[in-house]
This record gives C-alpha cells, structure tokens and sequence, in this order.
C-alpha cells in the first residue's frame, strides 16, 4: 500500500492528548487493554452487516432466516452464487456486470477529463468572472439535485435519448460532479505557484503547463476522484431507475431490484447473494485502496 | 511531491504567477474560459437551465404528453391539503432530526476514542468507514430488510433480551429507527473528518488545562468543542443536507411504496412517486422547488447561527 501524501495535509498518527507523567505502567497498560476492548466490539457491530450478508450468500435458504443465528454454517455452498450468476429476466448478470463496468469506467473517465480541466482554471488562470463561477459551483455542492432531475428527463426524453447511456454519462464529461472539481481545486492550490511561472518564462502557454506540469502533479487528487467516481457510479440507484427500461442494459443495482421484486420470499439466498455480487468490486477497491480512501476523505472532506 | 530547491524563492501564494500585462489578461481571459468549458457547458444545460425550467413548471400542470397548462400557485396549495405529502415531510423531517445528530454523535465519540497513539488505530478507522462507502447501495438495503424482518437477525438477537418487536420493516412504529440505525451505521465518514480536526488542535492546550486541574469533562467542552467548532459545523451541514436526501434504501426497503402505512415514504420517494409513477411533473418539480427553499433556509440558518457558536482561527486557510 503506497502511501501518497497529498500537500494540504498528512495524517500520520500524532498524539493530541496529553499524558500525565504521574500515570503508573500499569494504569497505561489497563488504559491500553479497554481501548482495544471497546474499540474491537465497536468493529464487530459496525462490520457483522456485511459479515452477516457474506456469511447468509453461502447458507443454503433454509438457515437463512428463522432460529439460525449462527455465521458459520455446515451446509456450506456455492449454490446461491450459481443460481445469481443466471441474472433474471433472460439476461445473465454477466451482463450486467458488464454494464456496471461501463457506466462506472465511463464516469471515471469522463469525470478526470472534464474535472481536471474545469480546475485548473478555477486554480491557475486569471479571468474575468472567475469567483463569482467559483462561488456557483460551490452552491451547486449544497443544491438538492432533486430540483433539476425532473427538466432533465424531460429534455433527454425530447431527445430521444432515455434507455441509452446518454443521460447517465454526459454530466460526467461535463464536470458535474461539482465536488471532485472542488477537491482538484483545492490540491491545485496547494501546488507552488513558482512551477508555472518559470515554465511561463520559458514560454509555455497554458495547455502546456496543465498538461506538462499540473496533470503529473496532481496524481494523488485523480486516483482519489477515480476510486470515488468509480464507487458512486457502481453504486448510483436513482440514475439508472429512471433513465433505463430494457433489462439488457441494466446496471447491477437496478438488476438486483427487479431481482428483488420478481423473487420476493421465493429465493432468499439467491438475492443475499446477488447483493454481494453486486457489492463485490466495492468491496475489493475497499480492501486494496483502504488506507488511501480514508486519509482521502479525512484530507478532502470527502462523503461516502 | 518533490520540488526543486531552486524554484522556490518566492512563497507558494498567488495564483496569477506573472505581473499582469494588458494583453496577457486578454489571453488568461480567453484561456480561462476555453478551460472552464465543459463545466460552463454542464452548469447551464444541467443545473441552470433546468432549474429555471422546473420552477416554470411548478406553476403548470404537466404529464410529459400533453403541453404544459398553467396554473398559477395551485401545485403549492395542493401540497399543503395533500396527506401524503404532509406525511413525507414528517418522515423525512423525523429522520433528519433524530437521524444526523446521532449520527455526529456517535461519529465525534469514536473519534475521540481513536485520537490517541495507538496500535491498531489505522485498521479501527478503515473498519469503520467502510459503512460508508457502502451503506447508501441497494446491497445494504437488501441486508438491512433481511436483518431487520420478522425473525431476522436482529429480532433473534433482541428476543434474547426478551424484547419481542416482531419485526421491524412490517412495523410502521419502528421503521424510522430502523433507518435511523441505518445512517448512524455510516457514522464513518464524519468520523474520519472529526478525526483530521481532532489532530490539528494543538496538545498543549490539554497540557496547559491539565496543570490548572481541568477534567476530561471541562477539557471537552473549554478546548474540544470550541477548536473543533468549524469541523462539527461543515459535517453538521453536510451531513443534514444529505440526509434531506435519501432515496435508494428507502425505495428498496419500502417495495418503492413507502409503506407500511407510509411510515417510510420519505420526502424525495413520494417526488419521485408522483413525477415518474403518476406523471404529475408539475406537481413534483413544486416538490423539489420547496426542498431547495427548504434546504436554502437551513443552510442560511446554520451560517447565521454559526457566528455565535464556530471559532475559526486566524491561521486557519
């Protein structure tokens, strides 16, 4: 795990409280013990959701629900998976895996494209209007999209774009997510000033100096806006339920709910196990990205 | 992050790096605005323009399929007569209420149980993020349905306690804490931000207060909450805003109904009920237009209200 310190701030463990000196060992020992104790039913709490989902996608349904309590199963299978694997409504969730990886790799894509941009000339260039775009931008991180959701279906289906892509990908490529815009806004800033105007002296005009100097720079900021642009649009609900209608476009969540309504009480652990699939690549970016997602979020104010 | 020692002879603190000459402005100007472009382009075809349309259409009645008919305030009459929509104003006002500042809570107390050298501490923290990252997909609401139904989990763990509820999800009088649980569960993501606050006040304010005797008590409330002040400000705004939000559990864990007996028909599902189930676009863009009022006032309120109670420091950015 690399460890990429980002210019506004590192967060390496500093002690904040102050230790009396009079405190025995054994006082700091026994102090020691209680931290780790409640620190470690605090994780068994927060984290038996997601063991209960993963430890129930392997249980065969009827120790799924009634006075089976116990994780640990003896009637340990895979056949929960095999039955998930087959999708619903005649399409594979193959397929929609494949889906999900598309609207997910499109938003990262299109997110660092028109972010990075969009940023660097809040952060380095002088023109006319630029704080009052800038303080609209901001406002836009406190709108409830609610209010434009409505005009915007209305616009794609004028278009004819509804149950395409379209919709759920062109904000992307135009900077909407206001929030990584600021995040690059705020890293750009902390980069020194000297790098662009030595690279003006020698001539270079803007696009050089974005391409040549700022993208390189900003590396850490763009692996974070990727992680994160990649898990909203995994996770996104409220796009794809209003702007797809034909199962064989369906990204996983809008799967797992017509999966859902279609299997209600019938096949209980097929559905826990779905929701896993469905939960799978988050889950991995989590364990290989973990330590970087959170130092990200704690440095940037980042939301999950 | 490597920076030659002979670029740095100056502090790192304008923006515009040269002395601005007539014709180099001219050049940032049109340089800016080629840079600005995808975000312009975004802002005024999928947040101004829109915006702009649906408060039109908040006077209109509209269906998508016939032109929209203008009818002055009556959306807005309408709401405040209609049950179901008081009904998810109380929903989503009970959630908001109860819901974020529990949520801060515990988020500010594991913090402060975390904020001490350690071992352990990175993978406590990873731990308890991770909620987070997760709680608002369709995943967790499948989950939480299951754990929190009749004979699940949660109702076998409680009987244990001989507390018999029978089930939260079919009982209309606990599915608000149900979903409170919910999102105190993602306590994570204020929490870490808590956490990179809790490291920037300085130690000896705690050393200073210890040699004058102060407690753990006093030193909570004389140096924590005040120096931590503009943290629990950003997380308490950000973190009420977007519970006004919530809309993917709510939908999957009420069948996209809000039942039972609407205790769950939260705010944003019965605009999306009426705008895409019903068709009444007008009446939902009233919906969401008083949502942005709404949310507009709480966050006027918390930045007037703030003056009194958030301390910045001078040398804060």
């Amino acid at each position: 795990m690399t460890t990429m310190a980002t210019p506004t701030q590192s967060t390496t463990d500093t002690p904040a409280a102050y230790n009396p000196k009079s405190e025995s060992v054994g006082a700091k020992r026994a102090k020691s013990v209680i931290f780790h104790a409640v620190a470690l039913i605090l994780t068994a709490i927060v984290l038996y959701p997601a063991l209960w989902m993963i430890a129930s996608s392997f249980k065969p349904n009827s120790e799924i629900g009634g006075q089976n309590t116990s994780l640990w199963s003896n009637n340990f299978s895979f056949d929960n998976f095999v039955t998930a694997m087959d999708g619903i409504g005649g399409v594979s969730t193959l397929q929609f895996f494949t889906n999900s990886l598309i609207l997910a790799l499109g938003a990262v894509v299109g997110t660092i494209l028109s972010a990075s941009v969009s940023a660097y000339a809040f952060a380095r260039i002088n023109f006319p209007g630029r704080s009052l775009f800038f303080g609209m931008m901001i406002a836009t991180l406190l709108l409830p999209f609610h209010v434009v959701i409505i005009p915007q279906y209305i616009i794609f289906q004028q278009l004819g774009l509804v149950d395409t892509y379209v919709p759920l990908l062109i904000g992307k490529f135009l900077a909407g997510d206001a929030f990584f815009v600021f995040l690059m806004v705020q890293f750009m800033r902390g980069l020194p000033a000297e790098l662009d105007e030595a690279a003006r002296i020698d001539g270079a005009g803007h696009a050089r100096i974005f391409r040549s100097i700022m993208l390189p720079l900003m590396k850490p900021a763009l692996i974070s806006t990727s992680i994160f642009s990649f898990i909203w649009s995994w996770n996104d609900f409220l796009g794809p339920l209003l702007y797809l209608n034909t199962p064989d476009k369906y990204p996983l969540p809008l799967a797992l709910r017509l999966f859902v309504d279609q299997t209600q009480s019938s096949d209980y652990g097929a559905m826990i196990a779905m929701s896993v699939l469905a939960l799978l690549p988050v889950l991995i970016f989590f364990l290989i990205f973990q330590r970087y997602i959170v130092e990200g979020v704690s440095t940037q104010g980042l939301k999950g | 992050m490597t920076q030659s020692p002979t670029l740095s002879r100056r502090p790192a603190s304008s923006t515009s790096p040269l002395p601005r000459k007539p014709r180099r402005r001219g050049a940032d100007a049109r340089a800016g605005y080629t840079f600005l472009l995808p975000w312009l382009l975004g802002f005024i075809a999928l947040t101004v323009g829109p915006m702009i349309s649906s408060l039109y259409l908040s006077f209109t009645n509209y269906n998508l399929f016939e032109p929209p008919k203008w009818i002055g305030l009556d959306n807005y009459t309408t709401l405040f007569q209609d049950e179901r929509f008081l009904q998810s104003v109380g929903v989503t006002v009970g959630y908001v209420v109860f819901g974020t500042p529990l949520k801060l809570a515990a988020a500010l107390a594991v913090a402060m149980l975390l904020n001490s050298k350690r071992r352990g501490q990175g993978f406590y923290r990873s731990a308890f993020y991770a909620p987070s990252l997760i709680g608002a997909s369709v995943s967790i609401a499948i989950v939480w349905k299951a754990m929190f139904g009749d004979a699940g989990p949660v109702d076998q763990g409680l009987s244990f306690f001989g507390i018999n509820l029978g089930g939260w999800v079919g009982n209309p009088a606990m599915t608000m804490p149900m979903f409170i649980l919910l999102t105190v569960w993602q306590f994570g993501a204020p929490m870490v931000i808590f956490l990179a606050g809790l490291k920037q006040i300085p130690g000896e304010l705690y050393e200073a207060a210890s040699m004058d005797g102060a407690g753990p008590v006093r030193k909570f409330f004389n140096i924590t909450w005040p120096m931590l002040s503009p943290v629990i400000f950003f997380n308490l705004l950000m973190e009420t805003i977007h519970a006004f939000q919530i809309f993917a559990s709510a939908y999957i864990i009420s069948n996209g109904e809000g039942g039972p007996a609407g205790s769950t028909l939260f705010y944003t599902l019965y605009l999306y009920l009426r705008g895409f189930s019903d068709f009444r676009m007008g009446y939902a863009s009233a919906m969401a237009w008083l949502l942005v009022v709404v949310v507009g006032i709480i966050t006027l309120i918390f930045f007037r209200t703030s003056k009194s109670w958030v301390h910045y420091s001078g040398d804060s950015k």
